[in-house]
């Protein structure tokens, strides 16, 4: 499903290098739920913008789903982002001023979905969540867990390979925190692939597979089943 | 997404922010509205100078006498005695083909009282065949006849601007008396207004027999202005040619260049005039177009601030898969929709203000459907130019960079 082989990333600020990702390489198969940890400058976002065709990286390729994303052109790169993943960021990053139905709706716009079928897609998909009688709020009047199950709507909404999330519960109350986390499981459940970026162990626990990076490097990769948080 | 749900969404997207978006459009309403109206303003001040100049008379030829020479000093324009009676008496049985009325005329300037009150006017020395050549046409009375010529008759028929300098608006003027250079006359008659203004205002002006003008009044045996009457519009030049060199045998003269008169066609005081209120509509409507462009650089100033303002919304879009080109689109579209409101908006300004001007000025109202056309078309294309470079600004953003943007 994802095949990342000596990946690096250099950025070059006037005469300054920083190598952000030092030949990282690992494989990731359909129906996972990774947890990709490490400290902040660790370079675990960069690698996050590479794995969402956000970025290219400097050398090394990056296969998903049978396809090098390593070079491609902006407008194919938007493509991918639009049919194959699905972001659920920190910030949430929802339309300001604009229903929960409509921003579900928006990676259908750019898919091409014609407008019936879009609506009914995006209500299904904001029931599943349990926003069901919440679909003309605005950002402004959900609570911050609210506002992620409309994003989490948004990143299934068009059936990608990959649910690429970066620190979902980042800011987010804490009892909220655990019913995102338990929509994941639901999710991973039901077979989709999860990439989750996170610094807190508690919520890497609920990952079957923990990536661990330090200074660009892959330092640890271990299976989490054994813990037994899930239930 | 088809073009016209992207209209929309652009649509509810500026509505978000109405002051701003008023503000925007603003520019352009002022722009357009002043295109549309400065341009109506000259092209019916053109038509308003036509219409009076054509209401003189039509196919008008005027001979007036050159200024003579006095030595090595040579007298104004029109100042000359060369010009007789008998000219135009000859003029007229000469029966030229193209040549239809002649008017032989001797017009100056003088005080005129009447009861308490006097006025400054123009008097015009006029044989009966004036009328017909100026299109003069008689409010109440009549106009100066053939007996009143041959009689030197003390009779005057008033302009009617001058009829209400005189005898106020109520006492009716037929009848009454007036003096001019110690000579009373009687009015006979009072002309219908044609409206104009300056110095040839045929409103402000009194008609007397030629005869009376030239002997009891002004002691002149000349004339100040021979009028003639073409056939036709189209043979004009050749009247005009047919009538200096009649005049120039009549007066012993071999070579057209020591003429002792010249000769104006209403044809080229109408192009003059076409000229000059021409150069005008071209100046106002080029002051009109600068505040056009200013409205422009507005709307590109409001979009720039929409873009880095929405930042984080063009980075989300690009994440979740919008491509270049439909974030130019959008942005570009939002230009458009502002500049095109503007246009329309301006349009109907512009022709209120082009409508209240002329009732004002008491000009024609013009309104020519191109540049109508014109200002809408313009107003588009300040859209499409002045929302390109922030429409590219936004679609140029890389999406983390956009995302991170706080």
């Amino acid at each position: 499903m994802i095949s990342v082989s000596h990946l690096s990333k250099v950025y070059k600020n006037d005469s300054v290098e920083t190598m952000a990702l030092d030949d990282v390489s690992f494989e990731i198969k359909k129906g996972e739920f990774v947890a990709i940890m490490g400290p902040s400058g660790s370079g675990k976002s960069t690698l996050m913008h590479i794995l969402g065709a956000l970025d290219s990286p400097t050398s090394g390729d990056y296969i998903l789903d049978g396809q090098n994303v390593s070079k491609l052109s902006d407008d194919t790169l938007a493509q991918i982002r639009n049919k194959k993943i699905g972001f659920i960021f920190q910030a949430f990053n929802l339309l300001p001023r604009t229903s929960a139905l409509k921003n579900v709706m928006l990676p259908m716009v750019y898919a091409g979905v014609g407008r019936q079928r879009r609506e009914e897609k995006a209500k299904q998909a904001l029931i599943d969540v349990g926003l069901g009688d919440r679909l003309d709020h605005t950002p402004a009047q959900l609570s911050g867990g609210q506002q992620q199950r409309v994003a989490i709507a948004r990143s299934l909404i068009n059936d990608p390979a990959i649910i690429l999330a970066d620190e979902p519960t980042g800011n987010i109350a804490s009892a909220q925190a655990g019913e995102i986390m338990k929509i994941f499981e639901k999710l991973n459940d039901a077979g989709h692939t999860i990439i989750m970026i996170t610094h807190e162990p508690d919520i890497s626990a609920h990952a079957k597979r923990v990536i661990t990076i330090k200074d660009g490097k892959v330092v640890g990769d271990r299976k989490n089943g054994h813990l037994g948080t899930r239930s | 997404m088809d073009i016209w749900e992207l209209v929309l969404e652009c649509f509810s997207t500026l509505t978000l922010n109405k002051m701003r978006t008023g503000l925007a459009v603003l520019g352009i309403v002022i722009g357009i509205g002043s295109v549309i109206a400065l341009v109506s303003l000259g092209t019916s001040s053109q038509k308003s100078i036509e219409n009076q100049i054509q209401s003189l008379g039509a196919n008008l030829l005027t001979v007036i006498p050159s200024g003579q020479n006095t030595g090595s000093v040579r007298g104004a324009l029109g100042g000359g005695t060369s010009l007789t009676l008998d000219d135009a008496k000859a003029l007229s049985l000469a029966n030229l083909p193209t040549v239809k009325l002649v008017s032989p005329e001797f017009s100056r300037r003088s005080q005129v009282t009447a009861g308490g009150n006097n006025t400054n006017t123009q008097i015009t020395g006029a044989t009966s065949v004036y009328a017909s050549v100026h299109k003069t046409a008689l409010a109440s009375g009549v106009f100066i006849s053939d007996s009143d010529q041959t009689s030197v008759g003390k009779v005057a028929v008033l302009g009617p601007q001058t009829a209400i300098d005189l005898f106020g608006e109520t006492l009716d003027p037929i009848g009454q008396s007036i003096r001019v250079n110690n000579q009373v006359l009687r009015v006979i008659g009072v002309t219908v207004a044609k409206g104009g203004t300056g110095f040839n205002n045929p409103d402000d002006a009194i008609y007397v027999p030629l005869s009376t003008a030239q002997k009891l009044l002004f002691g002149a045996n000349y004339l100040s202005t021979i009028a003639v009457e073409a056939q036709s519009q189209e043979v004009m030049t050749e009247a005009q040619n047919a009538i200096g060199y009649f005049l120039l045998a009549r007066h012993r003269l071999a070579d057209p260049s020591e003429a002792d008169f010249t000769i104006f066609s209403q044809n080229d005081i109408l192009n003059t005039a076409a000229q000059v209120t021409g150069t005008f509509t071209t100046l106002l409507g080029g002051i009109a177009a600068i505040s056009l462009l200013v409205g422009g650089i507005g709307i590109m100033n409001i979009m720039l601030v929409t873009v880095t303002e929405r930042t984080r919304e063009i980075g989300l879009r690009k994440a979740l898969g919008a491509k270049k080109g439909l974030i130019t689109a959008q942005f570009l579209i939002e230009a458009v929709i502002l500049t095109l409101a503007g246009g329309v908006v301006g349009m109907v300004v512009g022709i209120i203000i082009s409508y209240i001007l002329s009732l004002v000025l008491s000009t024609p109202f013009v309104i020519s459907p191109p540049s109508v056309i014109l200002a809408i078309g313009v107003s588009a294309v300040i859209g499409i130019v002045f929302g390109w470079y922030p429409a590219r600004q936004a679609s140029r953003l890389q999406p983390i960079e956009a995302l991170r943007y706080e």
